[in-house]
């Protein structure tokens, strides 16, 4: 008998059974839209993929750009390198970033490698798009002031056509880094520890959704509040709809 | 015969004991995890070994809500044995977890014996027994130079659950009794499950049961759809949180042909590490996952899935209440 | 024994194509995966979420475009609609769909729906808005209505713009698709997501078709475009970039 108690003892009422049923049971139990409490007690779940996010995204953006600003610089005295360019980075682009990690998958693995590769990629099309785009909206006559002025072409690229691109520029940032933000959630399939992975391992709990997608679209419109200052005084008579189009 | 009825005598207290304390503990408050202060929990507590110290083990895991709660378990353990311990929690599937062992990424992890036999080595069959299975098993770890540790006390398998209700309705208490009625019925589950010999496959192949439609959604959605009215069955779990919070909601058709096969957790490692350990590594993990049975990891599963805890901070919590740790 | 680690990556695009065009064994257990049947109803189902999604899409943001174009009111919330919509990440609509609606093709189609509009409207208004004032003039001097006006001319000069909006929805659309294995619905995204019964190559395979189908959707939209601009447009444009 002694022998029987001692095999039950480790089970004997030790592990708690909670109270789940009912309108008494916890918020998060009955899956309600939004469960406030559990949000304050818990939000330091999301602080390491918040951080990997905005971490992600900036490196991601600034690769892209410095790619992208090397591309237009080869591309810019040899026009006809634009079309080539363009038509590589676009292809790349039109191909949905959940195919392009997982084409990655023999080559890079899983990782972070793969998702800066995707990310980077992504937003080198859009800016690489705007720098030329820039470029070429510069007013012929300022070109000629500046060959008057006695500029060689390099002068002339650094000095003249480039602040004139400049609000373009960073029209094709904005829209790079708010895509970048959404596109980083899906990072999760490449096992990157972004807001993705919360989200993703929750999918079905309502206050998961909505603070893991609410932090995404926060950032993005941090992000792109940001940027649009910076393009506001640095171009202040920008009308709002050219820098609209994807 | 005297000790016959001895024995009944014991048994009757045993149950009385059960119920006074599992009435106490269902009325109890929420707020009070502090149960069984009595010196029974001393004789659990694991002891921290200085020989183990700088000893350093990596606790791997697959990815969903019952691995990360068996890891916690077993790495907090580890630690509170003197090991020195690092997590790798998040593997993904049976394959990527297998792969880090034989990689030396991790040191081990926990698998249920019916994925070891059936994903990993590709067998046909599973046997139903929990040893058998067991030894199964360590046949086919041994020659790789792999090992596992004794199973615990719960298994965890696919089933396919109802609610209640609809079970009712059909008058089905097993899966065979679908025989004819589903081609009316809408089953959900996993987008894997299409293809698996135990999941659709197996319902289609051995049952002959043809269903009205299939539907992947993530396992995260499983009671969702049941709930929502808009699966007629769905492929859960037998550990499932659900199924013990709530008793008379769910129904699991019992699985007469046996397609589900039954899978107790082994911990599997390979044998390097075992010997260069000590014994202290094998003994925890057998010795702390000796509280889990049944009922308690559909509480563990539910502290997750339905209260929305932690993970790490559940592990930490059954230790505490079983004793393991302090 | 160099150039076979070299080529060790072709080796598993070789077993994705190979997984394509052959019928194989699943990863666990004896089930068949793959092969042309299989990946082309996929395909087939693939797309046609994505064209109920892009027709949805557009039967709601073309009208609402259009218009608001015409009359050039509006231009706040067309352009901050496009930007928010870039905002939206698609794993977390899914989610919200998921958790909040429900599952399904109704609700998926609906989620994707969402997608796709912000493109299309924010490109239809600046399109439309965007027309020479002229040629509007000159349709006005002739007696046209409105509603005349609006398809004998500003849509027909617009159509680059607007169906650059819906290029972008459509790719967006595609994409996301693939998500829909999580919320009831078998698409290519089978392949990615169940790594566990396809295995690398299977993954690969879908990853592959996905990006061809992509493209095709793309180039497919493309010519539509063209086969939509004005000769006139054509000539207009190739005389400007020569």
């Amino acid at each position: 008998m002694t022998a029987l108690i001692a095999q039950l003892a480790p089970v004997l009422g030790q592990v708690e059974i909670h109270n789940r049923t009912g309108p008494n049971a916890p918020c998060q139990a009955q899956n309600k839209a939004f469960c406030f409490d559990w949000a304050v007690d818990n939000f330091d779940r999301y602080t390491t993929p918040l951080l990997n996010h905005v971490l992600i995204v900036l490196v991601c953006v600034a690769i892209g750009f410095a790619a992208a600003f090397g591309m237009a610089l080869i591309s810019h005295g040899r026009r006809w390198l634009i079309p080539t360019f363009t038509g590589t980075t676009g292809v790349l682009y039109t191909i949905p970033s959940l195919a392009f990690i997982f084409l990655l998958l023999p080559i890079t693995g899983l990782g972070t490698t793969t998702a800066i590769i995707v990310l980077s990629v992504y937003t080198l099309q859009i800016i690489y798009r705007n720098i030329v785009a820039g470029l070429a909206n510069v007013p012929p006559e300022s070109k000629d002031a500046g060959r008057g002025m006695g500029m060689t072409d390099r002068q002339l690229l650094w000095r003249v056509e480039l602040p004139l691109a400049l609000p373009e520029i960073i029209a094709g940032l904005r829209i790079a880094t708010v895509s970048t933000v959404a596109i980083a959630s899906l990072m999760v399939f490449a096992n990157v520890n972004t807001l993705g992975e919360p989200l993703y391992q929750q999918i079905s709990f309502k206050t998961n959704v909505v603070i893991a997608g609410g932090l995404m679209i926060l950032m993005a419109i941090a992000f792109d509040a940001l940027l649009l200052l910076a393009q506001r005084l640095l171009a202040p008579w920008r009308r709002p709809s050219m820098e609209a189009l994807a | 015969m005297r000790s016959d009825s001895r024995k009944r005598a014991a048994f009757a207290l045993i149950a009385a004991l059960v119920l006074a304390l599992g009435v106490a503990a269902c009325g109890g408050d929420d707020d009070d995890n502090d149960t069984g202060t009595s010196g029974d929990n001393s004789a659990n507590l694991i002891k921290e070994n200085a020989d183990n110290n700088g000893i350093q083990l990596t606790v791997g895991s697959k990815n969903f809500t019952e691995e990360y709660i068996l890891g916690n378990i077993y790495a907090q353990a580890l630690q509170a044995a003197g090991y020195d311990v690092k997590t790798n929690l998040n593997l993904g599937s049976e394959v990527i977890a297998y792969k880090a062992i034989q990689d030396g990424e991790i040191s081990g992890y926990p698998e249920y014996t019916s994925t070891l036999l059936q994903s990993i080595f590709s067998k046909d069959t599973v046997p139903a027994d929990a040893q058998e299975a067991y030894q199964q098993a360590q046949a086919e770890l041994e020659p790789k130079g792999e090992t596992a540790f004794s199973p615990t006390p719960f298994a965890d398998a696919n089933a396919l659950g109802m609610l209640k209700t609809k079970a009712d309705e059909l008058g089905a208490t097993t899966i065979s009794d679908l025989q004819g009625k589903s081609q009316d019925l809408n089953l959900y589950g996993s987008p894997e499950c299409r293809e698996r010999a135990d999941c659709l496959v197996g319902l289609e192949d051995t049952y002959g049961l043809q269903f009205k439609s299939f539907n992947p959604v993530d396992i995260g959605l499983r009671y969702t759809v049941l709930d929502k009215g808009q699966a007629d069955a769905s492929i859960v779990f037998t550990s499932d949180a659900q199924l013990g919070a709530n008793p008379d909601k769910y129904v699991l058709l019992e699985d007469d042909k046996g397609i589900f096969p039954s899978g107790n957790v082994i911990w599997v490692t390979d044998q390097s590490t075992v010997d260069e350990a000590g014994p202290d590594y094998q003994g925890t993990i057998e010795k702390v996952q000796e509280g889990l049975t049944l009922p308690v990891m559909q509480e563990l599963n539910a502290r997750v899935d339905i209260d929305k805890e932690d993970p790490a901070d559940v592990a930490t919590q059954y230790l505490k209440e079983t004793g393991y740790i302090q | 024994m160099s150039h076979v680690i070299h080529l060790g990556f072709l080796g598993t695009f070789g077993d994705a194509f190979d997984f394509i065009l052959h019928q194989q064994k699943a990863r666990i257990g004896d089930n068949l995966v793959g092969g042309p049947d299989k990946s082309l109803s996929l395909v087939g189902e693939h797309l046609k979420v994505t064209f109920l999604s892009l027709g949805v899409a557009a039967a709601v943001a073309l009208p609402v475009g259009i218009i608001l174009g015409h009359v050039r009111r509006g231009e706040t919330f067309a352009i901050a609609l496009g930007n928010a919509g870039r905002a939206v990440p698609e794993l977390a609509l899914i989610a919200f769909v998921a958790a909040y609606i429900g599952v399904g093709l109704a609700n998926v189609t609906f989620a994707f729906a969402i997608l796709g509009i912000p493109p299309i409207l924010t490109n239809t208004y600046v399109g439309m808005s965007q027309v020479d004032r002229n040629a509007v003039q000159a349709a006005r001097g002739m007696g046209m209505t409105n509603l005349q006006s609006i398809f004998r001319v500003e849509l027909p000069l617009a159509v680059p713009t607007i169906m650059a909006g819906v290029r972008t929805a459509g790719v967006n659309i595609i994409a996301t698709v693939a998500l829909a294995s999580l919320a009831g619905l078998s698409t290519l995204g089978d392949y990615i997501i169940n790594r566990n019964v396809y295995g690398d190559q299977g993954v690969v395979a879908g990853a592959i078709l996905i990006a061809l189908l992509a493209l095709a959707l793309d180039f497919g939209l493309a010519g539509l475009q063209w086969a939509l601009t004005p000769r006139g447009l054509k000539l207009a444009r190739a005389g400007a970039s020569a």
